[in-house]
């Protein structure tokens, strides 16, 4: 297959509200800096690729229509992708596919969610008549797997605040996370009111404005970079309806089905032996020991002891989230692209203080939806 | 066959944040006056684009320009429907006013609407900055008064969005709806993979219609379980309150309902509930006639029995 890689990245400020831009103002925050960072001009861009949670987040129909000026798609192809929460995610890996199947030498991929405009809290949760009014938000939906969890695998209950403990003060390290605590401890998060319970104030995502974007390049515009790229050495996606009698919301099988795919694609047999970072989806604390055994670093029900080791630390065996991940800034369309993005800034090795030393292989990973969706990429400082 | 059907309305008040360029687009209608963007080009769009298509480069200027304009093409609409700028008949016209190289779509006040009629502004009595400062379009030419001061751009506009439908049920559910009617509840079994799914559906993981219907009981076992704790708008019990997937007798995936008549913290998975109806005068094809549910005193069901429905 033809070789991608990522040649530039860029993010955003992330903060609860950024009223002093619009939306493609946000965009554009990005994209300038990924493509200052990947030292590309506007004119060597061949298509931009666009990704964005659900419509009903912002208001905004097709923000793909009164965007495409400002994200440089005039004149060019321009392609929206849209698979809920793991959207950030799909639409790198969109991006990628358009490299590899030979179409395109650069592609600009671009995610964002202005979380200030709207409500994302209470969009999905529409009373259509003849439903239960029984609603609870996106907490109350995810609490419920995470109870599982604990009792499928006796895990302790300080596990939780345990990975927000750790990915806070990652955050701390990152200038561009929205919540970046130094200071917080264990205690601090237990102290913390019980919202869903089991899930603690302390170990839930903010609501972030922010976007992200990256530019993708064939072996050619990869090899006539003056900068560390990040190979791009496999990717997978992965789908299953919402619910289904007999689905596994503690292990969901499109998430396993993925990570095979890609574990296989990119050739590495021991994940935990062979990936120097991840960069997963947590946006309630409790999943990281969840998606560690989904992706298969650990077995089953071994996921909360990497945790409790503190082995998924900066400097542990496997660094999870050095940048704090969605637990320290959630603009739910862009939050997966920002996964594959800090994952690929680690490899090029311009991850700033929160660098994992000598990283030379990263996962991004992202899911949506009712753990619906699932996105994954292997990159590499090698191809 | 005519299954079940009632009106949805969904309805949020959006904002949005303006920057630096329309944030001085919606001050200017604040104050009657258009602002227009000029591109690399030197042509002049109204309104104002916040990036050069050209060059990709923000738009720093801004020029006004006439409240007064040219129609360059125009389609009728008989009958305007809620949220439209006016309530009787009128014409959406593409106005370029002078001064700019882009034409504006708007509303125009006009019964004989025509291609190269001179249109001016109507500007709404009451002006917030927002695009709604103009009111419509009616013919005639203004009077461009002195040029003002430079006026704080508006940094946030509010845009209520609703939209409404016709929400239909499927065959499926209508059956289920009907039965809880008579205050039963009923499950399909997927002729593939023989699940019970309450309320039937298309199989998802299969993607066949149920068949056989399946009385199921109106008692079952939680799964598992949220505690809420959060306050949030339009909530109809104080919280903590616990949502619990319950897994009814003969069927094979939960319902989602709320667990009450026992605290919170007393809740256990596993817990055996049954359904607590409400006053049989008040059934109707709506699963609110199940109120809620209660522990039911029964053992609890061993770990083995829901450890597939979590
Ligand atoms: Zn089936």
């Amino acid at each position: 297959m033809r070789r991608a890689a990522v040649l530039g990245t860029g993010q955003t400020e992330h903060r609860t509200r950024r009223t002093d831009v619009s939306m493609a103002g946000l965009c554009r925050e990005a994209i300038d800096r990924a493509l200052a960072d990947a030292g590309t001009g506007w004119d060597q861009i061949d298509a931009v690729v666009l990704g964005k949670a659900p419509d009903l987040f912002e208001g905004v129909m097709m923000p793909e229509l009164f965007l495409a000026d400002a994200i440089g798609a005039a004149g060019k192809p321009l392609l929206r992708v849209h698979t809920a929460g793991s959207v950030g995610g799909a639409t790198g890996i969109v991006a990628t596919s358009l490299i590899r199947a030979g179409v395109h030498r650069r592609v600009l991929a671009v995610a964002f969610e202005k979380q200030s405009e709207s409500n994302a809290m209470w969009a999905l949760s529409i009373q259509p008549p003849f439903s239960a009014p029984i609603t609870a938000g996106a907490g109350g939906y995810f609490a419920p797997h995470l109870r599982s969890y604990i009792r499928k695998y006796a895990a302790p209950d300080h596990i939780g605040a345990l990975v927000a403990v750790k990915d806070r003060r990652n955050g701390a390290l990152n200038p561009y996370a929205h919540l970046r605590q130094p200071d917080i401890t264990l205690e601090s998060v237990q102290r913390s009111p019980m919202l869903w319970d089991p899930i603690r104030y302390d170990e839930t995502c903010p609501s972030s404005d922010g976007a992200c974007a990256l530019v993708i390049g064939d072996q050619a515009a990869a090899e006539a970079s003056s900068r560390q790229v990040a190979w791009i050495r496999a990717t997978a996606m992965r789908t299953e309806p919402t619910f289904y009698a007999g689905k596994d919301h503690v292990n969901p099988r499109a998430g396993a089905l993925a990570a095979a795919a890609l574990w296989s694609a990119a050739g590495i047999k021991q994940p935990l032996d062979e990936i120097d970072v991840a960069e997963l989806y947590v946006p309630f604390s409790w999943f990281e020991p969840m998606w560690l055994e989904n992706v298969g670093f650990v077995g089953q029900g071994q996921g909360w002891k990497l945790v409790e080791s503190g082995e998924t630390r900066i400097g542990g065996a496997l660094p999870v989230n050095p940048s704090g991940g969605v637990l320290c800034s959630n603009p739910i369309g862009a939050s997966g692209l920002l996964r594959f993005a800090e994952a690929a800034m680690q490899v090029m090795g311009r991850a700033g203080e929160h660098q994992v030393p000598g990283a030379a292989t990263a996962l991004g990973h992202a899911y949506g939806g009712g753990s619906q969706f699932f996105s994954m990429w292997v990159v590499g400082r090698q191809p | 066959m005519d299954t079940l059907a009632a009106p949805l309305t969904i309805a949020f008040d959006y904002t949005r944040s303006l920057g630096p360029v329309l944030g001085r687009f919606m001050a200017g209608l604040r104050e009657r006056r258009v602002l227009g963007a000029r591109t690399s080009d030197g042509r002049v769009h109204v309104p104002p684009l916040e990036y050069d298509p050209v060059t990709h480069e923000p738009v720093t200027d801004l020029v006004e320009v006439s409240p007064t304009g040219t129609v360059v093409s125009w389609t009728w609409n008989p009958r305007p429907v809620e949220g439209q700028p006016l309530d009787r008949p009128f014409g959406w016209a593409l106005i370029r006013l002078d001064g700019a190289d882009t034409p504006l779509l708007h509303a125009v006040d006009a019964e004989d609407l025509n291609t190269g009629m001179r249109v001016r502004i109507r500007w709404s009595a009451q002006r917030t900055g927002h695009i709604r400062d103009i009111a419509c379009f009616e013919p005639g030419e203004s009077d461009i008064s002195e040029i003002s001061e430079e006026f704080e751009p508006v940094e946030i506009m509010t845009t209520p969005i609703r939209l409404h439908y016709q929400h239909t049920t499927s065959a499926e559910e209508d059956r289920y709806l009907r039965a809880l009617e008579q205050g039963r509840i009923i499950g399909q079994r997927c002729p593939a993979c023989r699940k019970v799914y309450v309320p039937p559906r298309v199989c998802p993981a299969d993607g066949v219609a149920p068949d056989e219907v399946v009385e199921v009981a109106d008692r079952g076992m939680v799964t598992t379980f949220c505690v809420v704790n959060v306050p949030f708008a339009g909530q109809r019990l104080t919280p903590p309150y616990v949502v619990a997937q319950v897994l009814l007798d003969g069927a094979d995936i939960p319902i989602s309902h709320l667990i009450l008549g026992v605290e919170a913290a007393d809740v256990r998975m596993g817990m055996r509930v049954a359904a607590v109806w409400r006053d049989r005068s008040r059934w109707s094809t709506t699963p609110e006639n199940i109120d809620h549910f209660e522990p039911t005193g029964e053992p609890d069901a061993p770990y083995e029995s829901y450890g597939e429905h979590l």
